[in-house]
C-alpha cells in the first residue's frame, strides 16, 4: 500500500524542529512500524538525506525504549508498542503523523529521540527494596498470598516507555511512579520502606518537572502493558498515609 | 528543574526537591478536600432551595430561621458566619491550587509554541471525558458565577428584576428575566461538568479508587448521579419561575 | 563415513596454531569443594580501600547491572555503561522463560549435583566442570537475592515459589514471571543499580558505547586494561574513562546473522574491540538456534520474535504428511495426515527434545518440502489438544501472553488456529575467553555473562543464560576481581598517556573513516547480505565447502563495505547510522573468523551439525578424542591463531547423547 507520513524533524535538542511529510510507495500490511520507518530510512540514506532517528531495541514490546504519538496518540491507535503495531493498523492512502513525545521533563534529543532519564532518577530516588548482595534470607521464607503476587507483578510489567507522559494532559508521570509504589508496596518484602518509598519518589517526580496528576486516566489507555488505574489511587493513599505518620 | 540536567547521560540525582509536604500530590489533597466541603454545602444548599416551593413566607422565613439556629449559643448568624469562613477557605485554596497545578501542568505538557502534538487528529485522546477537559474553565465560568450570585442573593446589590427584602421575590423577580435564567442554567451546568469530573478525582485523589479505568470504577457513575442531581435540583427553581410563573404573582 | 583423522583438515589454511592454555585460576581437589576454596584463597580488600578502587563496568544487563550493584554495595568506585537510554533496557529485558536454580522445591530429585549433571551433558561436553558446578551451587543464592528485592515470581495458591520444567529437563526447577522473567529479573537488578547511583558508587552513562579498550603497562611492564574509549551517543564526542579494573558484560553476538532474537542494538564491537587488542575469543561458532520463533514474513523484516520454549511442554508440533497439503487451512487437516514428528522420531522426550535438536528437525521437515507459511517456513505448534485438555482458562493463564503476542505479530489467533513456528538464532555460547575467575587472558579485563563463553559448552540448555548472568555479576565476580583489585589502586592514568591518546585516536579515525566513505549501498543491506551468508552456512548445519565458500564471501564483503558504504550525517551528534556502521564493520570481521572455528571443529557438537560428522541414521556425532577442547583464538593481523584449551571430565563421564 502507499502512505505519506508527517514525521517531527529536529536536528538536536537546541533547533528547532517541524513536520516533515515523505511519502512510501510499497508499504506491505505485515510490516511493524517500526519497519516502515526503516524503510524510509533506507530510502531517503539512498537519497543522500539523514535518516528519521528513533529509539528502539528489543522490538518486541519489552524493553520501552520505542514510543512516538501516531496521529496524535501515544504508540497510536492499538493499545500496544510502536515496535509491535503493524501496518495492518493502516490503510492505503493513509497520511500518518509521528511525533515524539512531549513533556517539559523529556526533552528532544534528536528527531523522535527524547531523554527520560528523568524515569531512572525517579527509580534512583526511592524504586527498589533496600537488600545488599548475598544477606538474602531463604526465599520460601516469606510467602506472598498469590493474589498480592499477582497484583504486585501485574504492576511491576511496566516497561518505562513513558507512553503515559506522552498521553497525559498535564504531562504527569503518576501512572509510572504509582506501578512501582505498588510493585514493590504490596510484597511483605516492600513495606519497610513504603511509607519513605512514596515520600521520595514523590518529590522527585515533582522535581523532574513533571505534571500534577488530575485523574483523567488518559495513561492508562494508552498504556501498552494495562498498568491499572487503581495504583494512582493507592499512591495517593500511601502517601497521604505517609504525610499523616509525620514522614515528610 | 529537568533543564538543569544533562541529556540523558549522567543518571545522578541532581535535581533540587521539594518536600513531599507541597508535592502536586499534597496539592491536589487540599483541591480535594476543599471541593468536598464546597460539595457538600451545595447538597444542604440545594436542600434549603427546594423549600422555595412551600411559599414566600415559609421560605424568608426558612432563610431567617438559619440566622437563629443555635443562638443561645452562637451569636445571631454565628453558624452562618462559621460557614462562610469555611467556605471562603475552601474557595480560596481550591482556586490557589487550582491555578498552580494548572501553570505547572502546562509547562509539564511540553508545549511546543501553542500546540502540543501538531497531528489535528487524536485530539480527544482516547477515552478522556468531556468533562475532564473543562476543569479550568469551567471552575472559572464558576467562580464568577458564584461571585454574581451572592452578589444578588445577600446583600441585595445586583438586583436583576428590582430589589426586593424578601429574598423570595428577589428570586422571583430575577428569574422572571431569560438572560437571568440563561446565565444560571450556564452556571449551573458548568457545576455539573465540574463535579462530574470533580467527585471521581477528589475521591481518587483521597485513595479511593480500586477499579483498573475509570469507566469501570463505581465512584464514575455516583460521580454522575451527584453532577446530575446538584445541576438539576438548582435548575428547578428558575426553571419553576420561569416557564411555570410559580411565585409570580 | 568418513572420520576428521581421515584427512588433512582444510582450516589449517586460514589459521595458525599456537600453545595450549590452561585455566590456572580453578582449584583442585573434589568439585564441591573448589569454589569455598577459591574465595578462601582469594585477597581481601580492606572497606576502607575500596572507596580508592575504581572500575569500569560496560553493560548493564543481567551481568552488567548485577556487578555495579553489588560492587557499589562494597564501596567500590564503579562507572558503568550501556548504549541505551537507560539501563533498565538492557537485552536481558526480553527473556521470558524462566531461571534455574536448584532448590528442589519439588521435591522431584533435584540438586546442586544434578543441576550440574544435567549442565555439563546438556553442554554436550564442551564446558568446564568447575565453572559448571560454581554456577549450580549459586544458583540457589539467585533466587534468594532476587525474592528479597521483590522479583515477583509466580507463586502458588499457599503463597510460595512455584516452577516448571523446561525444554529437555526431567526436573521441575525453572522459576518464571509470566513470560517475563528476564524483564522482572532486570528490574530487580536495575534497581538495586539505581539505588548505587543515588548512593554515588555508581556512576551510570547512557547512550553511551565503548569502542576501544584501553592497556597500560604497568611498572614491571605487564599490560593491565585501564580504561575505555567511549563515544557519548548524544554529543559524538569521544571519552576516556580509566580506572584499576575494566569488566565487559555486553552480552551476545547473535546479530551477526542479521536476523535473531537480540535486540537491534546487541552488538560485538566491546568483545571485538578486546580482541584485536589480545584477548582470546573462544568458541565463536557455537551459536544456539531457538526452535520456537515467530517465522520471518518478508524481506524487510528486522528481527524476529522468540516465543517461550514453555510453548513446548503443553503444544504439539507437527507438519503435513503430504506436501499438497501444506497450502491448506491446517484445522481441515485430518489427525491422520498429520505428522508429529518429533514425538514420532522421539518417543521419550517427545515435543521436549533439546533446543538443537527440534531446530534441526525443523529444518529437515522444511527442507523436504512440508513447511508450512510464507516460504515455506514454518511448521505447526499446536494448542488444541491442550485446550480440550485442561480448559481455554488454563492455557490462557499460563500462556496468554505469550499468545497474545503471537497474535499481535502474526495478525493469527492462535485460540484457534495453530501457531506456526520456526527456528531462529537465539543466543551466542562462545565469547571471550576467561579462567575460573572471570578474567580473560589480558590482565585487568574480566567478562561477565553472555560476553565470555564460560559455562555453557557448545549448547545452552534453557533458562540457564540468567542463571549465569545473575551468578556472574552477583556472586562470582564480585568476590574474584576483589582478588585482583587487593594489589590496586593502581597508578593513575592521564588522558594524556600515550596509550589513551592512541586508542581515542584509533576511534575518532575510525568514525571519520565510516563518513569518509560516502559510497553507495547503505549499513543494512550490508548487514542483510552478511546475515544470509552466515545463516546458510554457518548456522544449523555446516559442511567444510560451505564454510570456505562463506569465508571468501564475507572477504569480499568487507572489501565492499569499506569501499561503498554509505553512512549520512556528522559525527557530532546523534547519528543512528553511523552507531550500525561500527557495529557491522565488527561484525565482518567476527563473522569471517565464526567461520573458521566451524570448520576448524569438524565434529558434530551441541547444537552444531557438522554434515561431515553424522552417525548413520543421521544423528550429531561428536569427537571427543580430539575436539575436547575448546578453542581460544587469538587475533593476527594476517590469520588467526587457536589456543586450545582441554577439558577433562572427572565427575560426568562423556557419553554420546541419546534422546531416543
Ligand atoms: C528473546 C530471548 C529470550 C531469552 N530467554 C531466556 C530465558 O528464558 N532464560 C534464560 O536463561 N536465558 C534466556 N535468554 C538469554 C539471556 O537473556 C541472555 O543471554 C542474557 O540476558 C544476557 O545477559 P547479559 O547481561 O550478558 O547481556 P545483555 O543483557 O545483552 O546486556 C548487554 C549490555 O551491554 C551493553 N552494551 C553492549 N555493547 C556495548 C557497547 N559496545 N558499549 C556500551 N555498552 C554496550 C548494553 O547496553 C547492555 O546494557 C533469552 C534471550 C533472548 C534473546
Ligand atoms: C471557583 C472556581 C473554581 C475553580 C477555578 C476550580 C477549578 C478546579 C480545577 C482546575 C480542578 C482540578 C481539575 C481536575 O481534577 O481535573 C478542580 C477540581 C475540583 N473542584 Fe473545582 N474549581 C472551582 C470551584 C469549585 C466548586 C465551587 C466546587 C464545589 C462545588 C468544586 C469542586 C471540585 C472538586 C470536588 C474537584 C476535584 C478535586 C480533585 O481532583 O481532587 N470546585 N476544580
Ligand atoms: C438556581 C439555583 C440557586 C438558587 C435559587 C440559589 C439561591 C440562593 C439564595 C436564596 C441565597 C441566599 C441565602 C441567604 O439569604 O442566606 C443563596 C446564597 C448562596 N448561594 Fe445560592 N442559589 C442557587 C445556586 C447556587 C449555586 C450553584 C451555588 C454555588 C456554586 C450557590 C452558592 C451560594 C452561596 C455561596 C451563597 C451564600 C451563602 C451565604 O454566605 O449565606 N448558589 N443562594
Ligand atoms: S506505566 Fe505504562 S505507559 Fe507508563 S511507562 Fe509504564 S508501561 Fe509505559
Ligand atoms: S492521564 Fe494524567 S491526569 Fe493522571 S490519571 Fe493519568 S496521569
Ligand atoms: S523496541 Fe523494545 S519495546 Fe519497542
Amino acid at each position: 500500500m502507499k502512505i505519506t507520513v508527517n514525521v517531527w524533524r529536529q536536528k538536536d535538542a537546541d533547533t528547532k524542529g517541524s513536520m516533515v511529510s515523505y511519502a512510501l510507495d510499497d508499504v506491505s500490511e505485515h510490516m511493524s512500524f517500526l519497519e516502515m520507518l526503516d524503510v524510509l530510512n533506507e530510502q531517503l540514506t539512498l537519497a543522500g538525506e539523514e535518516p528519521v532517528a528513533f529509539d528502539s531495541d528489543c522490538r518486541e514490546g519489552i524493553c520501552g525504549s520505542c514510543g512516538v504519538v501516531i496521529n496524535g496518540i501515544a504508540h497510536g491507535p492499538e493499545v500496544t508498542t510502536t515496535c509491535q503495531l503493524h501496518m495492518r493498523s493502516f490503510s492505503d492512502g493513509d497520511v500518518i503523523d509521528i511525533e515524539p513525545w512531549r513533556a517539559g521533563a523529556f526533552p528532544v534529543v534528536k528527531d523522535l529521540v527524547v531523554d527520560r532519564g528523568a524515569f531512572d532518577r525517579i527509580i534512583a530516588a526511592g524504586g527498589y527494596i533496600s537488600i545488599n548482595t548475598g544477606s538474602a534470607p531463604e526465599a520460601n521464607n516469606t510467602p506472598v498470598p498469590k493474589e498480592d503476587a499477582d497484583h504486585a507483578f501485574a504492576s511491576a510489567t511496566c516497561i518505562g516507555c513513558g507512553a503515559c507522559v506522552a498521553a497525559c494532559p498535564n504531562g504527569s508521570a503518576m501512572l509510572f511512579t504509582a506501578a512501582k509504589i505498588n510493585h514493590l508496596g504490596l510484597l511483605p518484602q516492600g513495606q519497610p520502606e513504603r511509607e519513605s518509598r512514596v515520600v521520595s519518589m514523590i518529590e522527585q517526580h515533582d522535581a523532574e518537572g513533571f505534571g500534577g496528576c488530575t485523574n483523567i486516566g488518559e495513561c492508562t489507555a494508552a498504556c501498552p502493558k494495562g498498568i491499572p488505574l487503581d495504583v494512582i489511587s493507592q499512591l495517593n493513599r500511601d502517601l497521604l498515609g505517609a504525610l499523616a505518620a509525620g514522614k515528610a | 528543574m529537568a533543564d538543569e540536567v544533562y541529556r540523558g547521560v549522567v543518571t545522578t540525582i541532581q535535581t533540587r526537591r521539594t518536600s513531599a509536604k507541597r508535592s502536586t500530590v499534597a496539592l491536589k489533597y487540599s483541591m480535594a478536600v476543599s471541593g468536598l466541603v464546597m460539595l457538600g454545602y451545595l447538597l444542604v444548599h440545594m436542600y434549603g432551595n427546594l423549600k422555595f416551593f412551600q411559599g414566600q413566607e415559609y421560605f424568608d422565613e426558612y432563610l431567617a430561621g438559619l440566622e437563629e439556629l443555635f443562638t443561645p449559643y452562637l451569636p445571631e448568624g454565628g453558624l452562618l458566619w462559621i460557614m462562610r469562613v469555611a467556605l471562603i477557605t475552601a474557595l480560596v485554596v481550591h482556586v490557589y491550587a487550582a491555578m498552580t497545578l494548572w501553570r505547572r501542568n502546562k509547562a509539564a505538557a511540553g508545549y511546543v509554541g501553542a500546540t502540543r502534538y501538531h497531528s489535528k487528529k487524536g485530539r480527544t485522546g482516547i477515552q478522556r471525558s468531556y468533562a475532564s477537559f473543562t476543569m479550568r474553565w469551567g471552575g472559572i465560568i464558576l467562580l464568577l458565577f458564584i461571585i454574581g450570585h451572592v452578589a444578588q442573593m445577600l446583600p441585595n446589590w445586583l438586583a436583576p428584576g428590582g430589589a426586593s427584602d424578601s429574598t423570595y421575590e428577589r428570586v422571583v423577580n430575577g428569574f422572571e428575566l431569560w438572560w437571568v435564567v440563561l446565565l444560571y442554567t450556564i452556571g449551573l451546568v458548568a457545576v455539573g461538568f465540574h463535579l462530574w469530573h470533580g467527585f471521581w478525582s477528589a475521591l481518587t485523589t483521597l485513595g479511593q479508587n480500586r477499579s483498573a479505568t475509570r469507566n469501570e470504577s463505581t465512584i464514575t457513575w455516583v460521580s454522575t448521579f451527584i453532577a446530575a442531581l446538584i445541576c438539576f435540583g438548582f435548575l428547578i427553581v428558575p426553571f419553576a419561575v420561569f416557564f411555570f410563573g410559580v411565585g409570580t404573582s | 563415513m568418513t572420520s576428521p583423522t581421515d584427512q588433512h583438515n582444510v582450516s589449517e589454511q586460514f589459521h595458525g596454531l599456537g600453545d595450549d592454555i590452561a585455566d590456572t585460576r580453578a582449584p583442585s581437589g573434589p568439585i564441591d569443594r573448589r569454589w569455598e576454596q577459591r574465595k578462601f584463597d582469594a585477597k581481601l580488600v580492606n572497606a576502607a580501600n575500596r572507596r580508592k578502587i575504581s572500575v569500569i563496568i560496560v553493560g548493564t544487563g543481567l551481568a552488567g547491572a548485577s556487578a555495579a550493584a553489588t560492587l557499589g554495595e562494597a564501596g567500590y568506585q564503579v562507572t558503568s555503561f550501556c548504549y541505551q537510554d537507560s539501563p533498565r533496557r538492557a537485552h536481558s529485558i526480553a527473556a521470558q522463560g524462566g531461571i534455574n536454580a536448584a532448590k528442589n522445591y519439588r521435591n522431584d530429585g533435584d540438586s546442586v549435583y544434578r543441576l550440574f549433571y544435567d549442565t555439563v551433558k546438556g553442554g554436550d561436553f564442551r564446558a568446564r566442570e568447575s565453572n559448571v558446578y560454581r554456577l549450580a551451587e549459586v544458583s540457589v543464592n539467585i533466587i534468594d537475592q532476587c525474592v528479597a528485592q521483590g522479583v515477583p515470581f509466580a507463586r502458588e495458591y499457599g503463597g510460595l515459589l512455584d516452577n516448571r520444567s523446561f525444554g529437555g529437563v526431567q526436573v521441575s526447577r525453572t522459576f518464571y514471571a509470566r513470560g517475563q522473567t528476564g524483564q522482572q529479573l532486570l528490574i530487580g537488578a536495575y534497581q538495586a543499580l539505581e539505588r548505587q547511583v543515588a548512593a554515588g558508587t555508581v556512576t551510570m552513562h547512557t547512550r553511551h558505547e565503548m569502542l576501544e579498550i584501553v592497556m597500560v603497562p604497568d611498572a614491571d611492564g605487564t599490560e593491565r586494561a585501564r580504561g575505555v574509549i567511549v563515544r557519548d551517543l548524544v554529543t559524538g564526542e569521544v571519552e576516556t574513562h580509566t580506572a584499576d579494573a575494566v569488566v565487559l558484560a555486553t552480552g551476545g553476538y547473535g546479530n551477526v546473522f542479521f536476523l535473531s532474537t537480540n535486540a537491534m542494538g546487541s552488538n560485538v564491537t566491546a568483545t571485538w574491540r578486546a580482541h584485536r587488542k589480545g584477548a582470546y575469543f573462544a568458541n565463536p561458532c557455537f551459536t544456539q538456534i531457538h526452535p520456537t520463533c515467530i517465522p520471518v514474513s518478508g524481506d524487510y523484516q528486522s528481527k524476529l520474535t522468540l516465543m517461550s520454549e514453555s510453548l513446548r511442554n503443553d503444544g504439539r508440533i507437527w507438519v503435513p504428511k503430504n506436501k499438497d497439503d501444506v497450502e491448506k487451512d491446517p484445522r481441515d487437516i485430518p489427525e491422520e495426515d498429520r505428522d508429529y514428528y518429533l514425538e514420532r522420531i522421539y518417543p521419550a522426550f517427545g515435543n521436549l527434545v533439546p533446543r538443537d535438536i527440534a531446530s534441526r528437525a525443523a529444518k529437515y521437515q522444511c527442507d523436504d518440502g512440508k513447511g508450512v507459511g510464507p516460504g515455506g517456513l514454518g511448521v505447526y505448534l499446536d494448542f488444541a489438544d491442550a485446550i480440550e485438555r485442561m480448559g481455554r482458562d488454563t492455557v490462557e493463564a499460563k500462556y496468554g501472553n505469550l499468545f497474545d503476542m503471537y497474535a499481535q505479530i502474526t495478525g493469527e489467533n492462535p485460540y484457534e488456529v495453530p501457531m506456526r513456528i520456526y527456528p531462529a538464532v537465539h543466543y551466542t555460547m562462545g565469547g571471550l575467553w576467561v579462567d575460573y575467575d572471570l578474567q580473560s587472558n589480558l590482565t585487568g579485563l574480566f567478562v561477565a555473562g553472555e560476553a565470555n563463553f564460560s559455562e555453557h559448552g557448545a549448547n545452552r540448555l534453557g533458562a540457564s543464560a540468567l542463571m549465569q548472568g545473575l551468578a556472574d555479576g552477583y556472586f562470582v565476580l564480585p568476590n574474584t576481581i576483589a582478588n585482583y583489585l587487593a594489589d590496586g589502586p593502581f597508578e593513575k592514568i592521564g588522558d594524556d598517556h600515550p596509550r589513551v591518546v592512541e586508542a581515542r585516536q584509533a576511534v575518532e579515525e575510525r568514525v571519520e573513516k565510516l563518513l569518509a566513505v560516502d559510497g553507495e549501498r547503505t549499513v543494512d543491506s550490508f548487514h542483510k547480505e552478511l546475515g544470509h551468508i552466515m545463516w546458510d552456512y554457518c548456522g544449523m548445519e555446516r559442511t567444510e565447502e560451505g564454510l570456505v565458500k562463506a569465508i571468501s564471501l564475507i572477504r569480499d564483503l568487507r572489501a565492499e563495505f569499506w569501499r561503498n558504504v554509505k553512512v549520512t550525517g556528522e559525527s557530532t551528534n546523534l547519528n543512528q547510522a553511523l552507531e550500525r556502521a561500527g557495529r557491522v564493520a565488527d561484525f565482518l570481521e567476527l563473522g569471517e573468523l565464526m567461520c573458521i572455528d566451524a570448520l576448524q571443529r569438524r565434529e558434530s557438537c551441541g547444537g552444531h551439525f557438522r554434515a561431515e560428522s553424522q552417525t548413520e541414521d543421521g544423528e550429531a556425532l561428536r569427537h571427543d578424542d580430539e575436539f575436547a577442547y575448546v578453542s581460544a583464538w587469538e587475533f593476527g593481523e594476517q590469520q588467526p591463531v587457536l589456543h586450545k584449551e582441554q577439558l577433562e571430565y572427572e565427575y560426568v563421564e562423556m557419553k554420546a547423547r541419546s534422546y531416543k
